[in-house]
């Protein structure tokens, strides 16, 4: 009898994870086409003035790609809810915040960097300044993953309720504001011409913070959902 | 074959007045037993008199009402989860996405390997050679069901606790399941499997626990051990 290691399990639901967001990859490329979908709308709504875009490409870049992670956050634990894979996780030998750890991983990989890899495009839909794109690309490397993670725990407190999409979204909301703030506050402080590197930082040390609590609290809700 | 009663070694898996109750309405209890390695134990009774939530209590995913549940001897609470513990629950656990075998893999890297066995050595031991590159979507609910007991078959855990394990087979798989539990049993495995009494368990089972129903009659909400 041969226990498997905790790195042989993280390994193997980190593949299996990959491999369902291919074999369902129309469901994947939903939070991209929002993203895009919402920054092409706003030249059309305030006009093609570059000087006005430019103002607010930032923003609403991060906006648009919060908002479009927050709209794939809800599946993170839904399928394996209903199918009763969460169970079998639970009552596996390992511990569950890492297991976890390695689901957010997979969001993270399978919906935030395709759209920090489409934030260039949407960064020239909208006019910004090409000094700002560096800054844009470092906030959101860091916001992004503290969205996975803060959102882990949220879907985790919410997975056991039938219709928990409208709380879920209220209870996010409000801490990833902080986030939005120090991440769309550094790229407007490169734009003027001031210091961004504070806020980076501190969304660095949340991002840290984060890290290592989010799973154990994401693991300790999960529990509670199951029961 | 099997010498449930006057077993010396210690139990494992024992159950102390152990009772679950869900919104102070009692679901089963308060229940006492032991599970020794070689035992396998049914659970009868009618829908709704707390099977699969007792399977639950018992694999440390629900806690008790009262009473307490002892793995060898030690305490079972769901902080501190044993991986001697297998669960087959209605929800199988298993992605319709992926084949039979990405399935059994995965449950590999998830519990460990038992040794000597493959996973395509376990599917074909459940009738499925064939199917290991199909994806589960395009199996029958008796054939996802096999998948799932080829990975009881692989994962090296000593007690199986199997919620209705005969629902949606066919006679020859309700023959498998037994033929499972027999050579589980002799494998030193013990096992604590739910009917409501449709499907007879053929091969002769020792012991059986029968639950009551608790709701709307709460005072015989209690387990009596029948003999065969």
């Amino acid at each position: 009898m041969r226990p498997g290691t905790t790195a042989a399990a993280c390994i193997a639901l980190l593949r299996r994870d990959f491999v369902l967001t291919w074999r369902r990859r129309g469901d994947a490329l939903n939070p991209l086409l929002f993203a895009v979908m919402v920054v092409s709308l706003f030249p059309f709504a305030l006009g093609p003035e570059a000087e006005t875009l430019a103002r607010i490409a930032a923003g609403t870049i991060f906006v648009a790609v919060l908002l479009a992670m927050l709209l794939s956050l809800d599946a993170l634990f839904r399928s394996d809810l209903e199918d009763g894979s969460l169970e079998q996780l639970v009552l596996s030998p390992h511990p569950l915040a890492l297991l976890i750890a390695a689901k957010v991983l997979v969001h993270w990989l399978t919906t935030a960097l395709p759209l920090i890899a489409i934030a260039p495009l949407l960064a020239q839909l909208l006019h910004l300044p090409a000094n700002v794109l560096p800054v844009l690309l470092a906030a959101l490397a860091l916001a992004t993953p503290l969205l996975s993670l803060i959102g882990a725990v949220c879907v985790a407190l919410t997975v056991g309720m039938r219709r928990s999409g409208m709380l879920l979204t209220l209870l996010v909301l409000p801490l990833i504001v902080p986030a939005l703030i120090f991440g769309a506050g550094a790229c407007n402080a490169a734009q003027a011409g001031f210091a961004f590197i504070a806020p980076l930082l501190w969304l660095g040390a949340w991002l840290a913070l984060a890290l290592v609590l989010a799973p154990l609290a994401a693991a300790a809700a999960l529990k509670i959902s199951l029961t | 074959m099997q010498t449930p009663v006057e077993n010396e070694t210690a139990p494992l898996l024992q159950a102390r007045a152990l009772a679950f109750a869900r919104n102070e309405e009692p679901i089963f209890g308060p229940l006492d037993f032991a599970l020794h390695a070689g035992d396998v134990v049914l659970i009868e009774g009618d829908n709704g008199s707390g099977k699969t939530t007792l399977l639950k209590v018992l694999s440390g995913l629900l806690q008790p009402t009262s009473g307490e549940v002892l793995l060898h001897d030690a305490p079972l609470t769901l902080a501190k989860l044993s991986h001697q513990v297998a669960l087959l629950a209605h929800l199988l656990g298993l992605k319709l996405e992926l084949s039979a075998l990405e399935n059994l893999r995965f449950a590999i890297g998830l519990g460990g390997l038992r040794s000597g066995i493959t996973p395509q050595l376990a599917l074909a031991s459940v009738g499925l050679e064939g199917y290991e590159d199909q994806p589960l979507r395009m199996l029958s609910a008796g054939q996802r069901k096999r998948v799932a007991l080829a990975r009881l078959l692989l994962v090296p855990v000593a007690l199986w606790l199997l919620d209705e394990p005969y629902a949606n087979l066919d006679r020859e798989g309700i023959e498998l399941v037994n033929r499972l539990l027999d050579n589980h049993a002799r494998r030193g495995g013990a096992a604590l499997i739910t009917s409501h009494g449709a499907y007879a368990f053929t091969s002769g089972t020792p012991r059986r626990i029968a639950l009551k129903p608790g709701i709307g009659n709460r005072g015989s909400a209690i387990a009596e051990q029948v003999s065969p």
